[in-house]
């Protein structure tokens, strides 16, 4: 029997992971989304976790919901980097320096 | 399990600006450009008719409905209306601006009118799934509005910090958000906030919380989540700047008032804390690093952090008479925002944008009125009577010395307002004293000018009379 904890220690893991590679990754804006996807993940196992846990259903709801909103927000997230490479022609995250003080 | 049809009736206007806002979205795409026009007038007429709505429905009974998920009482009710003006000013100022940058599309209104959509859902939440959609309609509308101007590096650049930062925000708050599911089995803030006080341990609720006031802070933009609020209001078009720093601060309130005060009351002492912290950083950095600004859009953008620490001060007494006055300070905030940012967009035209210092100098020998007007503002923002920011502020401090053992919190607040003073007195100065560079005649549509100088004497007036609207939010808290 896998023990609640363990679940929690899994997404504690994984949303640790997704905040490293926000602030690790200084490359690439599209591993900045993976990882920011990976995030909301590591969120949608917790609720499940939880809502599999307390006999609860409304926890299941709420990951579908966070699933939805973030499809949509991956779809505003790549759109607007299509217009940053479109000016910038780069997707390197050093480069977005312009704004500063 | 039976269907029961919920009672849409507190819901009317949510309803109505959905319609409302689908229904631009289709005629904006039968309207030549030359007849934009028609995609303006219609969001404004949308926002006149959901105000009259919510104004004519005005509750001060508390309702429920969707399953309490969704809350309709007279706290949502004034912030709505709040929201409603703020909006409404924004658009008829960004007119112009739009019209000479190629921007008036039908985009800037319809994502506009979704981000009120959000924001009254998130004012009107009381369910953590209604904050969590609320929230996240509102910031994908901003996304895209900070995007807007496509061929901007600066903008998208904005944008894309925006979107990374708030998106690690949205991911923090969820997190705290199945903490605190995980805890009490409830998704329902009233539920929330029974089952917390009845659990023992309290160590997974304060770790839940902790994410829960990491998003908060960011969306509000409280040191030291603060990183994306000069880029953004720096990068994005002025139009899109004025409305990401009125109304969505209003829309934060709320998300504040709800998790904090409804959600997880009796956990006061432990946030108030953190909350403690939060106000002093951000009066601190906003205040002392905005000094070091060239760049107006920036130095108000660090003026916003400031005035949200000043804002946390209220709510952080954990008292009725606190939480009256944040909300205060937040509908002044934001008219005197409205003004500021209203008047970079009074002096830019075609292919300028007056927002470095150095355009504001010998403003008056250009236009007396338009230096006045800003005079108003930057007075109103440093807390000098009889301006609003005064009582605002004036506000705010006397329920944090009325609170136990927090005198020394407004005497640190005290101190940063004063070091704040100097920036705002420093446009002053280069207003008055120095001679323009820049001599070109100041043109703008008459609408403009008339709204600018409504809001610059609204600021003036409910400075002088302050008694009604602190009344209205003293009213609205405590029903």
């Amino acid at each position: 029997m896998i023990a609640l904890s363990d679940f929690l220690i899994l997404g504690a893991i994984l949303f640790c992971l997704s905040v490293a590679g926000i602030f690790l990754n200084r490359k690439n804006v599209i591993i900045l989304l993976m990882a920011i996807e990976l995030m909301l993940l590591a969120v949608n196992m917790n609720f499940i976790a939880f809502s599999h846990y307390l006999g609860d259903i409304s926890g299941q709801v709420f990951v579908f919901f966070i699933l939805t909103v973030a499809a949509a927000e991956a779809a505003i997230g790549l759109a607007i980097l299509v217009v940053l490479f479109r000016s910038k022609r780069t997707i390197n995250v050093d480069d977005l320096d312009t704004l500063k003080g | 399990m039976n269907f029961e049809t919920p009672n849409i009736i507190p819901a009317i206007p949510e309803i109505t600006l959905l319609s409302l806002a689908c229904l631009i979205l289709v005629v904006d795409l039968f309207v030549k450009q030359e007849n934009r026009i028609i995609t303006y007038l219609l969001s404004q007429a949308s926002l006149l008719i959901v105000f009259l709505l919510t104004l004519f429905t005005f509750t001060t009974e508390t309702q429920f409905t969707f399953s309490n998920t969704f809350v309709r009482d007279s706290m949502s009710d004034v912030l709505k209306l709040g929201v409603y003006i703020s909006v409404f000013i924004v658009f008829l100022y960004a007119k112009d601006y739009l019209r000479q940058r190629d921007m008036f599309k039908g985009e800037f209104y319809v994502l506009g009118l979704f981000g009120v959509l959000g924001m009254m859902i998130l004012i009107s939440a009381h369910n953590l799934l209604t904050i969590y959609l609320g929230l996240e309609l509102l910031s994908l509308s901003m996304y895209a509005m900070v995007a807007m101007q496509r061929n901007s590096k600066a903008g998208s650049e904005a944008a894309m910090k925006y979107f990374v930062l708030g998106a690690i925000a949205s991911g923090m708050l969820l997190y705290g958000m199945s903490m605190i599911y995980g805890v009490t089995g409830s998704l329902d803030l009233a539920e929330i906030s029974q089952k917390v006080a009845e659990v023992s341990d309290q160590k997974l609720t304060i770790f839940g919380m902790v994410f829960l006031i990491v998003g908060i802070a960011f969306k509000l933009g409280a040191v030291p989540f603060h990183m994306w609020v000069p880029d953004v209001y720096h990068g994005a078009p002025t139009s899109v700047t004025l409305y990401i720093a009125s109304a969505p601060k209003i829309a934060a309130f709320a998300m504040l008032m709800r998790l904090l005060v409804d959600g997880l009351s009796s956990l006061q002492p432990h946030w108030q804390d953190i909350l403690i912290i939060l106000a002093i950083a951000s009066m601190g950095i906003g205040n002392i690093v905005a000094i070091a600004q060239g760049n107006l859009k920036r130095m108000l953008a660090y003026s916003a952090i400031s005035h949200v620490g000043f804002l946390l001060l209220g709510v952080l007494t954990g008292q009725q008479a606190g939480y009256a006055a944040s909300m205060f300070y937040v509908l002044s905030y934001v008219l005197m925002s409205l003004g500021s940012f209203g008047m970079i967009v009074l002096l830019s035209r075609k292919g300028f944008e007056a927002d470095n210092l150095a355009d504001y100098k010998g403003l008056n020998e250009r236009s007396p009125w338009a230096a006045f007007m800003m005079l108003i503002f930057m007075l109103s923002m440093a807390g000098v009577p009889p301006f609003l920011g005064f009582w605002a502020k004036f506000a705010v401090l006397k329920e944090v010395v009325a609170a136990d053992s927090l005198l020394w919190l407004a005497v640190v607040a005290v101190i940063f307002s004063i070091i704040g003073a100097f920036y705002y007195l420093r446009m002053i100065k280069l207003m008055y004293f120095d001679k323009p560079e820049d001599t070109q005649a100041i043109t703008a549509d008459l609408d403009l000018k008339v709204a600018l100088s409504t809001n610059s004497l609204m600021v003036l007036g409910l400075g002088l009379l302050p008694g009604g609207l602190m009344a209205l939010c003293i009213a609205a808290i405590a029903h």
